[in-house]
């Protein structure tokens, strides 16, 4: 079991228990987080789980993107260099303590 | 009637959906959905993609776990068919004869594979893709350098065909029309996909549709109305679904190609909805009646269904999107091109990565992004906004970054 910490766009803090082995995404939809649309179902097809991580340690923590995950981040305006999408990031032990900030829709 | 749950029939993207957002929205009261797999929910795309070559473990693909429904007070009756459904008195009987009563019930039956009924069927190593438990009767079957055979190349058919050539097999794909994909796509992406399964191994061949399966326990040939015989140690059918609608007409509610409902997900019933691949629906963008087999159509609609239920009103007007995963070529869908008479393409074929850009006349009906997922996202905000772009100018975009 990891801790996680999920703020919404409106600033509404969850905190979350969550086994290791699965996505950050299913961590939010299993526990009615909005914001996260996940319209594709984690297939990296559709960037509607933009999520920011904004500890530079953490992040670096997650591991590399896929060329296909920095594709699919570079056509949203609110990208920045701490976005991930969340069903791309699969969760460890590491992960113990993540702090993750979920992106406005667009 | 008031206290009695509301009721999902079918347990899959569309239901799933539609407790989550109930729940989200408010509702407490009791739900319960029942669905005839005795699976957990899950994620039906990759069972063509990465579940039939083991590529990806099936609890990877769980829509929730099994707390999600615990934590939200969401009863799942796994394992258990509704056989019908009982306007009078609200409630429905499942295949024990159990009755659940219910104060809504929404229908959320999907669709199942059109079986061809051909000669040799039930000889070993044959299946159809729609379950699960259809890729756990083919695994078996498939091995490193022994033969496969894809009945039906619809994006299912190509799909199933690229994981199999993926795992090392010899692949065939038979196909009865003239090209590949002939029933959703222009001829342009047709050609495209057909190159590109050929480049890599696959042999598509057309015009032929498979008239008998040849073998004595286990299937050892597809035999063609092209004359031709194909060796097969393994057969995957997809040849199209059929909307599973039978509960719903059996209750006398109005059925043309799929469950008739209304942009809230209503049926012609006020207690009953129906939601996902069994419904035939107003598109908000082509102003016609269709049915879509896509996650995305079931998530929406499921949205919409809940929101209603829960007295607000949020008409499903989500433009409709797909995609396709093929090798390390990812095909994204904004729109229907249904009735373009122009394209336009941007991009290099030969690099596989181009978009191919639908018009009817000046207005912009759809885009097909291959590789290209800038354009996809562009294309979606553009038509879901209800702009349209100027094909001049795309044309000559195109000649200046390709000319
Ligand atoms: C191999 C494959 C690949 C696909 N790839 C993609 C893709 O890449 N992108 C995409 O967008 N879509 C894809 N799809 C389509 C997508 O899976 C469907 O659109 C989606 O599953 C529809 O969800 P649904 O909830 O409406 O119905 P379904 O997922 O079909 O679920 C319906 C459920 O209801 C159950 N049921 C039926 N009748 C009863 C009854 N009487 N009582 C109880 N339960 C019942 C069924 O057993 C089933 O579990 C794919 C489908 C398949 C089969
Ligand atoms: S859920 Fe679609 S890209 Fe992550």
């Amino acid at each position: 079991m990891i801790k996680l910490r999920i703020i919404d766009a409106d600033g509404n803090e969850y905190e979350t228990q969550t086994d290791i082995g699965g996505n950050l995404m299913t961590v939010a939809t299993d526990n009615l987080i909005p914001g996260i649309d996940a319209e594709c179902g984690g297939a990296c097809s559709c960037a509607t789980c933009h999520v920011y991580i904004n500890d530079p340690k953490q992040l670096q923590l997650l591991g590399e993107k896929s060329d296909i995950e920095q594709m699919l981040l570079d056509c949203l305006e609110t990208k920045g260099e701490n976005s991930r999408l969340a069903c791309q990031v699969n969760l460890t032990d590491k992960q113990d303590g993540l702090v993750v900030h979920i992106a406005p829709q667009t | 009637m008031a206290h009695s749950p509301i009721v999902a029939i079918g347990a899959s993207h569309a239901s799933v959906q539609l407790a989550a957002s109930l729940r989200q929205a408010g509702y407490c009261g009791d739900l319960v959905i029942v669905g005839a797999e005795p699976h957990l929910p899950y994620n039906r795309p990759p069972l063509s993609k990465t579940l039939l070559t083991q590529q990806v473990s099936f609890d990877k693909t769980l829509l929730r776990q099994q707390s999600f429904y615990d934590q939200h007070n969401i009863q799942l009756k796994l394992g258990a068919r509704v056989k019908s459904i009982s306007r009078k008195s609200n409630q429905v009987t499942l295949d024990s004869d159990e009755t659940i009563a219910y104060s809504k019930l929404v229908i959320a039956t999907g669709a199942d594979p059109i079986m061809l009924n051909l000669p040799g069927e039930q000889l070993e190593g044959i299946g159809y893709l729609r379950n699960y438990d259809d890729t756990q009767t083919l695994i078996p079957s498939i091995e490193e350098g022994k033969s496969a055979v894809v009945v039906g190349g619809g994006y299912i058919g190509l799909e199933t065909a690229a994981a199999l050539r993926k795992a090392g097999m010899i692949v065939t794909v038979v196909e009865g029309m003239e090209r590949v994909l002939q029933r959703v796509t222009s001829p342009e992406i047709s050609a495209f996909y057909t190159n590109a399964h050929v480049t890599r191994g696959v042999n598509i061949v057309t015009n032929a549709q498979a008239v008998e399966f040849v073998g004595q326990h286990r299937v050892e040939a597809v035999k063609c109305s092209n004359g031709e015989s194909y060796p097969a140690d393994v057969v995957v059918i997809g040849v199209g679904v059929r909307p599973n609608t039978g509960l719903a007409a059996d209750a006398g509610l109005n059925v043309t190609n799929g469950i008739n409902i209304d942009e809230f997900g209503r049926t012609d019933d006020p207690d009953i909805f129906a939601i996902g691949d069994c419904t035939n629906f107003p598109c908000h963008f082509t102003n016609t009646r269709m049915r879509l087999e896509s996650v995305p159509n079931a998530v929406e609609q499921a949205k919409s269904a809940a929101a209603y239920i829960c007295g607000e009103e949020l008409p499903y007007r989500a433009l409709p999107w797909f995609w396709s995963d093929q090798y390390d070529i990812k095909l994204q869908i904004a729109g229907i091109n249904t009735g373009f008479d122009d394209i336009v393409i941007l991009g290099n074929r030969e690099d596989e990565q181009f978009s191919a850009w639908y018009f009817a006349g000046d207005r912009l009906l759809a885009v097909d992004a291959i590789n290209s997922t800038k354009d996809f996202i562009k294309a979606k905000q553009l038509l879901s906004e209800g702009q349209s772009i100027c094909k001049q100018a795309l044309k000559q975009d195109n000649h200046k970054s390709h000319g």
